[in-house]
């Protein structure tokens, strides 16, 4: 298990020390810094070990997180432990810097103790945790024992993650789904691979204990509808239906349910949350096709031109758009012209980038630019990185459609109707790539 | 208020400043003072000297305040045991505290601290945690338990902690679940045949149910701890897998991985024909794909776990080539990683892909990722016939990009080609030639020459380009200069009279002028085979190549198995086993895989449907003398492959030694330099399995009357992979003894005492003293005569005394000594018959089923069994503790009470020990 958990700055300082097991000695936490963050090379992993110790670390802007062991632990244990970590420092007090951390030490500490206990992680939940753990001390002193066992069947329960008692006066959800599309296409034209990974990121301001159901057009829920009840909608369940490759869910929802009867359902956190995780490859909607036409004129010039064409409805609006076109190492000057947008050539990032606010469906535009470049020796061929392209669209590329979300609480007198639901689709470009 | 202003103060005489604010009355300063002494201790200056004043802190109703006492109490009480003392009241009054928060945090801190007097003091209060009525005080003890173990395990036994452990298996709790079974598993690694986990389908039902229930870390725990459980049927085992798969659509990347572990291994169970087995198979790919969404770090961890998956069961992601691919922006572990997957999916139905994803990979910036794109090409073109022509023709592209490394590692893999496809694309050796003078890299260079000397004849100037390699010939590395002896040699061979005079060069070069004994060796030989018979040279310089291998570094199958039963943990992320870097007792046991259902076949050992084609070429004699050398490495863990120690063996006892030394002192000063080298390759430790070998009754070895009245006798026995010596010392003298102390002088296979000899009591006349002592094969070799020779040295307060005894060889055998069934037809095949020894077993009266069960126990294991006509023979396999393999066959007639053994070894040697073994074994 874990022996030890450190954190340092950019310089290799050590801002937070936390050793778990005897076997862990002070060397350790010097190791770790002459050897890795001091190292010469860039780091080749995120595990090493250093004479029979292993380090694994996660860096967040210049912070360094380190845990320590010396036996055969479950590594993806430790990844996972890690940004649980930092999601629950960011929970408490905002940005993980050194500041922050400095400021927040006590805090750090009494959290270390409460989450890893002998190296074994324990409960997590930041839900949980500031029931009892608050940056104005301990509440707890004054505490009667109602409240106290309270908290530790919270704690320890099987719904770790929420309490008992809350109380809105309006009962609200909002449900965002959230969807990066990857790319990477040919300068042919050809779709080399293309996928959706998609997030449910849920805030839910709903008293009591609610049973919550949530449904979408996933295919395999459809089909089996559509075979067994009624066939008011021939032929449509078909096509609005998408095929889900793979799923994730928060911990509250119920998996073995999922696994048997593919329904969603589970009793939220309190505020905002992420639901589920999905991932889609096929029918997806690439919301833009990149064109691009790179030629060379002789050795000293370059001559580009990229189209781009919106793909989606035309009362649609995308925005935020950006288009990175990469420049040789040896330009020496570049002459664009775009029919849309600004553009500019940045030389520091060895990029001609293209930013156009907004832009309505079944639109097409393009760029043209002359490239000068200064002749070289280099024998090395320029390694013409792809075209990337930045973007937001209102619309879930996948073809995701949330088809209900059902509140139940039994014991409260508010229904399913009198909840506030809102729902919001949002695809943002990935990795959005083509080649040229 | 911030708390960052604890951190600067640096001032001199800062810890009497502290020590006075510690003992202020006011409440906020001291809180102030103890949170500055905090900070002192995190940046690692030694504040050990306001213990006293800290911990007079620690009776305060501050909760805040008690935690940071807590802290500094936990860091420095090993160091001031005598002060810590101090703090029990507090602790134990605390453990009855009416705030749950409060009792689980004293008997949690209490656990942390390493001093002898607390923990005594600890159990009272411990033994009512754990059954105290809140469940985050019983989920606290729970862990205390473990943290117990770790200090004092003879403690925990004796007050029955780890039966109160159990019972906690069974709490309504999931989290007091989750956390018993994390803590009885560490313990049950300490002790790894106690049985201690005592899994049963009952408690496994359990698990099963708190797994539904308890927190993403709780799951991680029960996960791992089924996967060490082992299903009494195909049924069990398909129910306990179907509870487990919903877990793979749990957001955290370790419980999804935990549970593929559990799958992959009940999955052996399973009958393939089953449709649930097929089911399985498709469940598992999507969530190995999620797992490449998740941060770097963890899909780091997750690659390398899917290589393992990948080797053993390619089928599950072969659908799934697209996700592997390198993103521009992905960390450069990453792109390693997925670059290695690619080479083991690749297929004919995707190569084109790959190919034009490769041809990307070797234009970007890092040198590493590019080199291992282009050599990826290389193994494209090995391992897919069709695409052979199209990559040669992208690495000819590559070349003509005259980036120097990319050509050098271009022609690295274009020599592999030119080994799978000989005759066909020798074409472009024009082109390779054209980049010679570019090359500054060994193997590049070894390469180039190992192309020129192969294809002499169809180069014009060959001679031209290897003599201009030549001149520079002492500063080249070994590798080069062993390439190009061999190259001329093949020139040679095939244009005798234009190369006379630099062959006599370079074995001139090779044989005088040089210090390093492998080149002059080889040297020798070839000026020696040319001499004497230049056609028998011809015949094996120039004999046919064996084939080259599809698969590179293939991890050898019994530690393919053994990670696969680690995935998820350090073991997969480092493809080694625990042993390999974990220190002490812990992870020593080596964990397999369950028997594959529906192979009731003894010789089968792995569950692959066909072994793949991996030619242990390295270090092969004949290999060696074609310069095979250079062909990619078979495998990635040397000790594991036997191949290559009986190639260095071979190099020296293989018949070939007239060569090298034409005395008959020759094979003597060979055997010594074969142990020597065997124990270059020891695996060490073996497998903590408990065997029922025999051991001998204890023999008198030195008289108490040349000893001055002490008597020792004794036996050898081998003791779940620990060798040890049993030895009865009795006092005859008139006098007490005491002090005593072994030593062994070298010997045959490096026995040496593993710790000192345990006579803690003095022994006092008339006594008798048992004492078991550990032996390790790890002390200095040398050979003895007889080869079993064990010559002892003991000490007492009285004098030394000698003598010696002789150790069954069985004693050596080791646990993981069963052999593949291919390697051993090949081995048996390869060793020569000279090599053979046959010896009768007389009147032994079993069948051939109880005699190989008996020769089990003593680490003699049956690979295979024929019947002939009435007859059984029983093809068995013996690993020595130094590497070295022996290989029998046993032949059993019915009714007839004699058996004949015949033995075959690279060191034919230990043939006569090893008999001796089979008769002590058989008739007792």
């Amino acid at each position: 298990m874990i022996g030890g958990l450190f954190i340092y700055n950019h310089k290799g300082e050590v801002l937070i020390s936390r050793v778990y097991r005897d076997d862990i000695g002070r060397n350790a936490v010097d190791a770790f810094r002459v050897n890795v963050i001091h190292a010469r090379q860039q780091v080749r992993s995120p595990v090493t070990n250093i004479a029979r110790t292993s380090f694994f670390h996660v860096k967040r802007s210049n912070i360094w997180l380190a845990a320590v062991t010396k036996q055969n632990v479950n590594a993806a244990m430790v990844f996972e432990f890690l940004y649980k970590m930092c999601d629950v420092m960011t929970a408490y007090f905002g940005k993980i810097s050194e500041e922050n951390i400095k400021n927040n030490f006590v805090l750090i500490y009494e959290l270390l103790d409460e989450i890893l206990d002998f190296g074994y992680p324990q409960n997590s939940e930041t839900g949980a945790l500031k029931t009892f753990i608050t940056q104005q001390g301990i509440k707890g002193q004054h505490q009667t024992k109602e409240e106290q066992s309270q908290i530790t069947s919270q704690v320890t329960g099987q719904i770790g993650w929420r309490r008992e008692g809350i109380k809105y006066r309006r009962n609200e959800l909002f449900l965002d789904v959230l969807e990066s599309v990857n790319l990477l296409m040919s300068p042919q034209g050809q779709v080399l691979s293309a996928h959706v990974s998609g997030r449910v990121v849920m805030k839910s301001y709903l008293s009591g204990m609610p049973e919550c159901k949530f449904g979408m057009n996933d295919k395999i829920v459809i089909d089996k509808q559509g075979k067994g009840g009624t066939t008011d909608e021939p032929g449509k369940s078909g096509k609005q239906s998408i095929a889900i490759d793979d799923c994730t869910f928060h911990q509250c929802v119920r998996l073995s349910k999922f696994d048997s009867e593919r329904s969603i359902s589970f009793i939220p956190p309190d505020g905002e949350y992420e639901l589920m995780r999905y991932r889609t490859t096929k029918d997806i909607i690439l919301p833009f096709r990149v064109i691009p036409l790179v030629r060379e004129v002789g050795r000293t010039k370059l001559e580009v031109k990229v189209v781009i064409k919106s793909n989606f409805k035309p009362s649609l609006l995308a925005q935020k758009i950006e288009v990175r076109i990469p420049t040789p190492l040896n330009t020496s000057g570049v002459q664009v012209i775009c029919m849309k947008g600004k553009a500019k050539y940045k030389a520091s990032e060895n990029a001609i980038v293209w930013k156009i606010k907004r832009m309505a469906g079944m639109k097409e535009s393009q760029i043209s630019a002359e490239i000068e470049l200064l002749p070289t020796n280099d024998k090395k061929k320029w390694a013409r990185p792809p075209i990337s392209m930045k973007f937001q669209v209102p619309f879930a590329p996948s073809g995701l459609k949330v088809r209900y979300l059902k509140v139940f609480e039994s014991k409260l007198n508010y229904s399913d109707h009198d909840v506030i639901k809102w729902v919001r689709y949002i695809g943002r470009s990935g990795i959005y790539e083509t080649r040229c | 208020m911030t708390d960052s202003k604890y951190f600067t103060t640096t001032k001199k005489g800062e810890i009497f400043e502290l020590k006075a604010e510690l003992n202020s009355d006011k409440k906020e300063k001291k809180k102030e003072a103890v949170k500055k002494v905090i900070a002192s201790m995190t940046v690692g200056k030694d504040v050990s000297a306001l213990f006293p004043d800290v911990v007079n802190c620690m009776q305060t109703d501050n909760l805040e305040l008690k935690k940071l006492v807590y802290l500094y109490l936990m860091n420095y009480a090993k160091s001031q045991p005598d002060m810590a003392i101090m703090a029990v009241n507090t602790f134990v009054k605390d453990c009855e505290d009416l705030n749950p928060l409060i009792r689980a945090l004293a008997v949690r801190t209490m656990g942390c601290i390493r001093v002898d007097k607390i923990t005594e003091y600890l159990c009272e209060p411990l033994r009512k945690c754990l059954k105290d009525e809140d469940p985050y005080v019983r989920k606290t003890a729970a862990v205390c338990v473990a943290k117990l173990h770790d200090i004092n395990a003879q403690l925990v036994e004796d007050q029955g902690f780890l039966d109160t452990l159990k019972d906690l298996i069974s709490d309504s709790n999931p989290m007091v679940v989750a956390n018993a079974v994390a803590a009885l598993s560490e313990i049950a690694e300490s002790h790894p045949n106690s049985n201690l986990l005592d899994l049963n389908p009952q408690t496994i039902n359990k698990l099963l149910t708190a797994l539904n229930e308890c927190t993403e870390w709780g799951q991680i725990f029960i996960l791992d701890c089924l996967a060490s459980y082992l299903p009494r049927d195909d049924r069990e085992s398909q129910s306990i897998c179907e509870r487990v798969t919903p877990r793979l659509s749990h957001a955290n990347s370790a419980v999804v991985l935990s549970a593929v572990k559990v799958l992959m291994k009940f999955m052996e169970m399973l009958p393939k024909d089953l449709d649930y087995y097929g089911t399985l198979l498709k469940k598992l790919a999507p969530p190995l794909v999620t797992l490449l969404s998740a941060e770097p770090e963890l899909q780091y961890v997750a690659l390398r776990n899917i290589n393992l998956i990948v080797q053993k069961r390619p089928e599950i992601l072969k659908h799934e080539m697209k996700v592997f691919f390198v993103k521009y922006n992905d960390p450069i572990y990453v792109k390693l990683e997925k670059l290695d997957i690619m080479i083991r999916l690749a297929s004919q139905a995707n190569i084109a892909q790959v190919l034009a994803e490769l041809k990307e990979y070797a234009t970007e910036v890092d040198v590493d990722f590019v080199r291992k794109a282009v050599r990826a090409i290389g193994r494209c073109a090995i391992k897919v016939e069709q695409s052979a022509e199209r990559c040669v023709s992208t690495l000819l592209d590559l070349i003509q990009t005259k980036v120097n490394y990319v050509v050098q590692e271009a022609i690295v893999v274009i020599k592999d080609i030119f080994r799978k496809y000989p005759n066909k694309y020798e074409s472009v050796i024009a082109t390779l030639c054209e980049n010679l003078d570019s090359l500054d890299e060994p193997e590049a260079r070894a390469a180039m020459i190992w192309i020129v000397g192969e294809y002499a004849e169809r180069i014009d100037n060959a001679d031209e380009l290897l003599e201009s390699f030549l001149e520079g010939f002492h500063d080249e590395s070994t590798q080069v200069q062993l390439q190009l002896l061999t190259a001329i040699v093949k020139l040679f061979l095939k244009k005798p009279t234009e190369t006379q005079e630099l062959v006599q060069q370079v074995l001139s070069l090779a044989t005088q002028d040089s210090d390093n004994p492998d080149l002059r060796d080889r040297g020798y030989i070839y000026w020696r085979l040319l001499s004497t018979d230049p056609v028998a040279a011809k015949e094996v310089v120039l004999a046919e190549k064996p084939l080259i291998s599809e698969e590179t570094d293939l991890i050898e199958p019994t530690l393919l198995e053994e990670l696969i039963c680690h995935i998820g943990t350090l073991a997969s992320v480092y493809h080694k086993p625990p042993s390999a870097f974990v220190e002490g007792s812990r992870g020593v046991q080596h964990k397999r895989l369950p028997p594959r259902a529906g192979s009731p076949d003894v010789g089968q050992s792995g569950p692959s449907e066909a072994p793949p084609a991996v030619i242990p070429s390295q270090g092969d004699l004949l290999g060696d003398l074609l310069n095979l050398d250079l062909a990619p490495p078979t495998a990635t863990v040397p000790s594991v492959q036997p191949s290559m120690q009986m190639g260095a063996m071979d190099l020296l006892g293989g018949g070939l030694d007239s060569l090298v030394c034409s005395s008959p002192a020759a094979s003597h000063f060979a055997t010594n330099v074969i142990s020597g080298l065997g124990d270059l390759f020891d695996l060490g430790g073996g497998v903590g399995m408990p065997t029922g070998s025999y051991v001998a009754p204890k023999t008198v070895w030195l008289l108490a009357m040349k000893a001055k009245g002490l008597e020792i006798s004794g036996t050898f026995a081998r003791r779940g992979g620990i060798i040890q010596m049993d030895l009865s010392l009795t006092n005859k003298a008139m006098s007490v003894m005491t002090d005593f102390a072994i030593q062994f002088n070298r010997n045959s296979f490096g026995l040496a005492p593993a710790g000192p000899l345990q006579v803690l009591t003095p022994l006092s006349p008339n006594q008798t003293i048992d004492v078991s002592l550990p032996l390790s094969t790890s002390g200095p070799v040398m050979k003895m005569e007889p080869l079993n020779n064990l010559q002892v040295a003991v000490k007492n307060n009285i004098d030394v005394f000698y003598f010696s005894c002789q150790y069954p060889l069985s004693l050596l055998f080791v646990e993981d000594g069963k052999m593949d069934r291919q390697v051993f037809l090949a081995t048996w095949k390869d060793i020569p018959n000279d090599n053979e020894a046959q010896f009768q077993i007389k009147d032994i009266h079993l069948n051939s089923d109880v005699a190989s069960n008996k020769l089990q126990g003593s680490n003699i294991f049956t690979i295979a069994k024929r019947t002939v006509e009435g007859q059984d023979m029983l093809y068995q396999s013996v690993k020595l503790t130094n590497g070295i393999w022996v290989l029998a066959e046993m032949r059993i007639q019915t009714g007839n009470p004699n058996y004949t053994l015949s033995i075959k070894c690279r060191a034919p040697e230990v043939c006569p020990f090893v008999y001796q073994c089979y008769e002590l074994v058989l008739k007792n």
